[in-house]
């Protein structure tokens, strides 16, 4: 089996010294798309914010390829991790090649500015998702399905080992959620990065996932194989939902298998 | 595009010099600077060199000086609060400079005193600004509150500075403070123009080192830390360089409204949001505006209109075009 490139080992995350999230252990490796699920308020948002450093952990260590991060500068850690936010808003009106070329500031120098490589890098960027065209249109004028493509692109330009994503589909319709996703997984596939990723959707997570992540109401976390945490009786006392969890045969005889939440009558 | 922006002060400059009651002809004009730049002399007549070199040119020299450092400035001060409608005017840093100026002439400590203490007050009035913006908006509707706080602060100060008055001895030091404040260039020799360059020098150089990391702010600084940015020296960096500037501007010429809010937006609606562009663009831009408005204050009358004054009433016609636009108002 692969090295993990991130371990989180023993998390606890929380704000001004408060607790929020009990110990969260789990590894991802490269390769791998690992899907963090649970219902808002259960600190899924502070635990990823604590992975992105974004906010000191009150206990734990997180380990990129068996390093403590603790010590390590922001730019350090950018050059290894990529972030994609939520679909971003700026006052600005950024030209989308510029928005991706940012994605090489972990790269360069405190008074650089980008070369004629990292033009080259952010223009390939653009090229794996697809969104070369819009190369020169105004990030500001972009629908919320392109900007997440620009900020993933901006996140690839960094050129790291782990992509980090908040809920990249929460504000997509449901042909560019599949499209986002698909392109992901293209990713995934191809470039050996590791994905750590939030989402709102089971199913998501059981079509996709190589393995997820489970935050429950008392802030414990359970990691396993998507089937195995994506159960009738996960859904039902985390989230409150009564579902069905069926198996679909697709055209190519694979078997998908997917939750259908129950109507009360 | 950029050739343009370059030419643009330069020729302002130039017919400048030809403005004022004492009548010059271009050829003069050249040949005076063309004997001051080269190694050859100049038949020029006497009083046309002193009208030249020592009345003219400092004040020519100390609009674009003034002018191009307000506008940086106000630029840096958007980039980095994400805002395109804060300007050191509503951050505060104009009205605490000012009381620093004025603090200064009160206590009559020289030009130097008057440069130190203005820096001061704007440094203390923008963190004061910060602070409040952080302690109070907790993250939600930062825009709002930072003008606000800005407001407030603008207003203890502009208090502090009244009560300087209050207590100035009124036949000459209220005088000096009250036609300072109204911002003129009419008193500037080339030893204040020297003083006021190093620092705004020093601050335009930190700024335009800078230019592309102003960018990677654009989106939040949680954003901008993910993407490798240490953001808290970059904009302790960036916030110093900007008051820096700004309060050798006011120690220079007194307070000189609108310029470092009109100038960068009107510049950005030009050669867009990239500060490796619109830093150097906004200072050709606002030392050409305000040597347009120092030239109309210093001829449009007889007796010369403070700087200050006709800038804030040419300016607010101005930005009020200029919020239509950005923001698409149809009534």
């Amino acid at each position: 089996m692969v090295a993990p490139v991130l371990e989180i080992e023993d998390l606890v995350c929380g704000y001004r010294g408060r607790a929020v999230t009990s110990a969260a252990s789990f590894v991802v490796r490269p390769g791998e798309w690992l899907f963090l699920l649970g219902p808002n308020g259960t600190g899924k948002t502070t635990l990823f914010k604590t992975i992105l450093r974004l906010l000191p952990p009150l206990a734990g260590r997180i380990r990129l390829d068996g390093e403590n991060v603790a010590e390590w500068s922001a730019r350090r850690f950018a050059a290894r991790v990529g972030y994609v936010p939520q679909a971003q808003v700026t006052p600005f009106p950024f030209r989308v090649h510029d928005v991706v070329a940012m994605g090489r500031a972990a790269h360069l120098g405190p008074f650089a500015t980008p070369g004629a490589r990292d033009r080259t890098i952010a223009e390939q960027a653009l090229r794996d998702l697809g969104i070369l065209p819009l190369r020169d249109a105004a990030y500001t004028t972009l629908s919320g399905g392109e900007r997440q493509l620009v900020l993933i692109a901006r996140a690839l330009a960094q050129q790291p080992v782990v992509l980090v994503m908040d809920e990249p589909t929460a504000n997509l319709d449901f042909g560019n959620q599949i499209r986002l996703l698909a392109h992901v997984r293209r990713l995934v596939a191809r470039g050996g990065i590791a994905v750590l990723m939030t989402s709102h959707d089971p199913n998501q997570a059981l079509l996709y996932a190589d393995r997820a992540a489970a935050v429950g109401r008392d802030g414990s976390l359970l990691v396993g194989k998507p089937t195995e945490i994506v159960t009738e009786s996960y859904l039902h006392a985390v989230c409150g939902v009564d579902v069905r969890i069926a198996d679909v045969v697709c055209p190519d005889g694979r078997l998908a298998r997917l939750c259908l939440p129950m109507l009360r009558s | 595009m950029a050739l343009l922006f370059g030419l643009l002060p330069a020729l302002a400059g130039l017919l400048s010099l030809l403005i004022g009651r004492y009548p010059l002809t271009p050829a003069t004009v050249l040949a005076v600077l063309g004997g001051h730049l080269l190694p050859f002399g100049h038949d020029a007549p006497a009083t046309a060199e002193i009208v030249v070199v020592a009345i003219r040119l400092p004040r020519v020299a100390a609009a674009l000086l003034v002018g191009a450092a307000l506008s940086m400035a106000g630029t840096a001060y958007q980039g980095i609060f994400r805002n395109p409608l804060v300007s050191p005017d509503i951050l505060g840093v104009a009205a605490g400079a000012g009381f620093g100026a004025a603090l200064a002439i009160l206590l009559a400590t020289g030009p130097a005193g008057i440069q130190v203490s203005a820096f001061g007050g704007g440094l203390a009035a923008v963190s004061m600004t910060w602070l409040i913006t952080r302690y109070c908006a907790g993250g939600t509707d930062t825009v709002l509150v930072l003008i606000l706080a800005g407001v407030i602060v603008g207003t203890v100060f502009a208090a502090l500075v009244a009560l300087v008055k209050f207590v100035a001895d009124p036949m000459n030091v209220l005088p000096a403070i009250t036609f300072w404040l109204m911002g003129s260039l009419a008193a500037v020799g080339w030893p204040d123009l020297l003083a006021a360059s190093v620092p705004i020098g020093v601050g335009a150089g930190t700024l335009v080192l800078l230019r592309w990391r102003l960018n990677l702010l654009a989106f939040g600084d949680e954003d901008a830390r993910a993407l490798g940015v240490d953001v808290g020296r970059l904009r302790l960096a960036v916030v110093v360089a900007a008051t820096l500037m700004t309060a050798a501007s006011v120690a220079l010429s007194g307070v000189i409204g609108l310029v470092g809010l009109v100038v960068p937006h009107a510049t950005r609606l030009l050669v867009g949001p990239d500060h490796r562009a619109l830093l150097p663009a906004a200072a050709a831009l606002g030392g050409t505006f305000l040597l347009i408005v120092d030239d109309a204050a210093r001829s449009l009358v007889s007796a010369e209109i403070p700087l200050g004054i006709l800038t804030s009433l040419v300016g607010a016609p101005f930005f009020l075009a200029l919020l239509r636009r950005s923001y698409g108002g149809t009534a």
